[in-house]
């Protein structure tokens, strides 16, 4: 087995139980790693009953699993999984920085956690030697605190074990805030400060199990590959077309804030009220002016799309952030009625802090706004406050209270989906048509409507497997370089999706190199990508214990991206229901589903997934 | 003494992008592996957005030579560089307690330590950080760094200076344990 250590650890946090695992080349082969391996052995461990696992309680299975890949592709991921508090399927989350490389490294390909510590906790991945450590001195901390914490502590520790070693470098961690610790289904897991996995809300996931941190450090190399010639010339080869793109390299995506908004008319305004602006005070190189890093990145990154923005002086002096991106500068910005960098930058300081998604967690904030415009909420429901949109401080306050869970904070902090129908049930109104989400999941900001975003497929969060996530819209037809089955590629093999400048064919060649595996484009659209969605689709079908999605009646667009669009030069646009029907029958038959979008048993018997079809058998999905 | 067509390596903290795409060029070259703790420069991080590049700073005098009880460290007449002689070297650690930069380390297999050799006068850092146009670490002739850019540093010293330009001091002392 090449490109990969071929140890897994598998770690109860109830009973403090570490083994290590393996798995045979063929699951490997087929799963890959990542959201394609965690998928697997979620179904293996919990498929049986799945309806009833909770996601937020110990029978859960978190899984951190970096893939083939990882460490020699320019550009560093680890996926981040389970079963998701927001979907009640699974959700593969990447998220950025050196933490796949260094547990390589360390010789471990990744992390399946179960249970729940008595007592706050973390763990240590220190080459072979495992340990459950004691996170009370950090547990309530925000992001920066607790970063600060277990970088010199492991260092300490790493330097008091080797103590001729000479200096030591940081380790890699990843960690929850407190909004995590809270278990509030609108949690990251955080990387650096602000790096994160979001959608899943598996930053909650790790709260329910008493997980503050991992932490991993390998002073090994990365498992050997196949063909180390071909890997480091296609390192070479990758990273030259990666350094073309030039203008991905200087703005990364923090432009978006202008562009999605004046440009392509998909931007979330005041809770999706609106989708075009033309702030020119929000354009890229007004944030620009806050840049102390113009191109910053993580392991083996040829693009370096990250920006380091740090405020040294007026009201918010002292704030350090990446950049928000496009999706922190549209959810912590025009999303709230904020339309100047700065605001921006501090209120995705403050959502970073506090470990809340910067889409759900601004998202929320926004349904909030909303209903208090319209008189639904009221300043006695939001503890006095007075949340007009732009309110930076008022939307602060009612931050805190999603964090601390306290009061309407309890209701919001169960992200847009849950909380409309808790807050619809109390007033006793329909609040459907005020919410922009997916399966549970609030929709990244992407609207579909004036056809101009890089998602301008009707069906492509109506059909996803993994709900409002926009690095894993649908498609049709479904295969090819983009939709679910590639990103299923890359969250699988693990690496950056944003830092990769060639086509699939080219991935494949590389996976080649590292595992000595062959891999044909055919089979993996035709068997392994479409092997993985099936068990995606079906655990996302039988969802559970508190939401479950109907096939087909589900799989929609949000009530308001049915509406005409109100403003812009695309004002009166909107989508069109017949074609959104044909497209979406027509993807259905495309990935083997039935009219009504259940996997059909032929599919799943002929991707030997025969369990899958008996246990939708008798969960009823099958007339 | 030094002797023309010595090169120098050039670091400006402030332009590193944190890629640590040096330390992938370095073990690859000389371990034919990605293996970033056996890198001859290593990329610190102990703020996120800090990152340091750190390696051998070629002093006029190297401690470090003089310091090592069986004659390993040489400098290499044409590069200038400080070169390991694997053969005699201990890994006893003496010239990590010499180097005012605590620069040296072990290769993580235990046997011996690793300092830059600069590749023999074309470093493979210095390669990739340049053709990703970071120009964290370029390359000079000798006398066009200046003397008080070479004078060595810890990690910690290089992140204190470094974090103060980019955060200032009430927000640097907030964010790291000095």
């Amino acid at each position: 087995m090449r490109g990969y250590a071929g140890k897994y650890l598998d770690i109860d946090l109830s009973s403090r139980e570490i083994k290590e695992r393996s798995f045979p080349d063929r699951l490997l082969r087929d799963y890959v790693g990542g959201r394609g391996l965690a998928t697997r052995i979620l179904w293996n461990r919990l498929g049986k009953r799945w309806e009833e696992v909770d996601p937020l309680g110990p029978e859960n299975i978190l899984l951190m699993l970096t893939g083939p890949l990882t460490g020699y592709f320019p550009g560093t991921k680890i996926c981040v999984s389970g079963k998701s508090p927001q979907c009640n399927g699974v959700v593969g989350s990447t998220i950025a920085g050196e933490f796949g490389a260094d547990l390589k490294c360390a010789g471990c390909d990744g992390l399946i956690i179960s249970g729940r510590a008595e007592k706050p906790c973390y763990i240590m991945v220190l080459d072979d030697q495992v340990e459950i450590k004691d996170a009370s001195p950090i547990w309530g901390r925000q992001a920066r605190e607790t970063f600060r914490y277990l970088n010199k502590r492991s260092i300490d520790e790493i330097k008091a074990k080797r103590p001729t070693y000479g200096e030591v470098k940081d380790p890699s961690i990843l960690y929850i805030g407190p909004a995590g610790e809270n278990a509030t289904r609108v949690a990251v897991v955080l990387a650096k400060y602000s790096h994160a996995a979001g959608y899943g809300g598996y930053g909650g996931v790790m709260g329910s199990k008493n997980l503050k941190a991992v932490v991993a450090k390998g002073f090994g190399p990365l498992p050997e590959v196949d063909d180390p010639e071909s890997m480091a010339a296609m390192h070479k080869s990758m990273s030259a077309k990666a350094y073309e793109r030039e203008q991905w390299r200087r703005w990364g995506t923090g432009g978006g804030g202008y562009y999605f908004g004046a440009g392509s008319s998909s931007e979330p305004i005041r809770n999706w009220q609106e989708e075009w602006h033309d702030n020119e005070a929000y354009s890229g190189d007004e944030f620009d002016k806050f840049w102390v890093k113009k191109y910053w990145g993580d392991f083996g990154c040829p693009v370096t799309c990250l920006k380091l923005a740090v405020l040294r002086s007026g009201k918010y002096d002292g704030t350090i952030c990446d950049n928000p991106d496009y999706e922190l500068q549209a959810f912590e910005g025009t999303n709230l009625g904020i339309f100047d960098p700065e605001t921006n930058i501090h209120f995705a300081q403050l959502i970073n802090e506090a470990g809340l998604c910067g889409i759900q967690g601004g998202a929320v904030l926004g349904l909030a706004g909303e209903l208090y415009q319209r008189g639904i909420l009221t300043s006695d429901d939001l503890q006095g406050i007075d949340l007009r949109w732009g309110n930076v401080e008022a939307f602060e306050r009612l931050l805190r209270l999603v964090v601390k869970r306290e009061a309407i904070g309890d209701v919001l902090a169960q992200g847009v989906y849950r909380a409309a129908r808790e807050i619809g049930r109390r007033k006793g109104v329909d609040l459907t048509n005020y919410v922009v989400q997916e399966k549970g999941m609030a929709i990244g900001g992407h609207g579909i409507r004036s056809g101009k975003d890089y998602i301008s497929n009707p069906i492509g969060f109506a059909c996803s497997t993994q709900g409002g996530d926009h690095g894993s819209a649908a498609r049709f037809p479904p295969v090819g370089d983009f939709g679910e089955l590639s990103a299923i590629l890359h969250d699988s093999a693990v690496y950056c999706a944003f830092a990769k400048s060639v086509d699939n064919d080219e991935i494949f060649q590389f996976y080649t190199a590292i595992t000595g595996w062959e891999q044909t484009s055919e089979e993996w659209y035709n068997k392994k990508a479409l092997r993985i969605l099936q068990l995606q689709r079906a655990m996302l079908l039988l969802g559970g214990p508190d939401v479950n999605w109907k096939p087909k009646i589900d799989d929609d667009n949000p009530p308001r991206f049915w509406e005409p669009l109100p403003s812009g030069p695309y004002a009166g646009k909107t989508l069109n229901r017949v074609s959104f029907e044909r497209t979406r029958a027509r993807y259905y038959r495309a990935v083997g589903w039935d009219k009504n979008g259940v996997p059909t048993p032929e599919t799943l018997t002929s991707l030997g997934l025969h369990s899958v079809d008996s246990k939708l058998k008798e969960a009823g999905f099958r007339k | 003494m030094t002797q023309s067509g010595q090169v120098r390596m050039k670091r400006d903290y402030l332009l590193c992008s944190g890629c640590r795409r040096c330390e992938i060029a370095c073990s690859l070259f000389h371990d034919k592996r990605i293996w970033p703790e056996a890198s001859r420069v290593r990329v610190f991080m102990f703020i996120p957005g800090v990152e340091i590049p750190h390696l051998c700073f070629q002093c006029d005098n190297p401690k470090c030579v003089e310091a090592c009880p069986e004659g390993a460290l040489s400098v290499d007449g044409q590069t200038g560089a400080i070169i390991v002689d694997n053969g005699l070297c201990t890994a006893c650690g003496s010239c990590i307690d010499a180097c005012p930069g605590h620069v040296p380390h072990l290769h993580p297999d235990g046997s011996r330590i690793v300092i830059c050799d600069l590749c023999g006068g074309d470093p493979e850092c210095v390669k990739v950080c340049t053709d990703g146009k970071w120009d964290a670490l370029t390359l000079l002739q000798h006398d066009e760094v200046h003397p008080k850019e070479q004078q060595p540093e810890t990690p910690q010293e290089l992140t204190h200076r470094t974090g103060m330009l980019i955060l200032g001091e009430r927000t640097l002392k907030e964010v790291w344990d000095e």
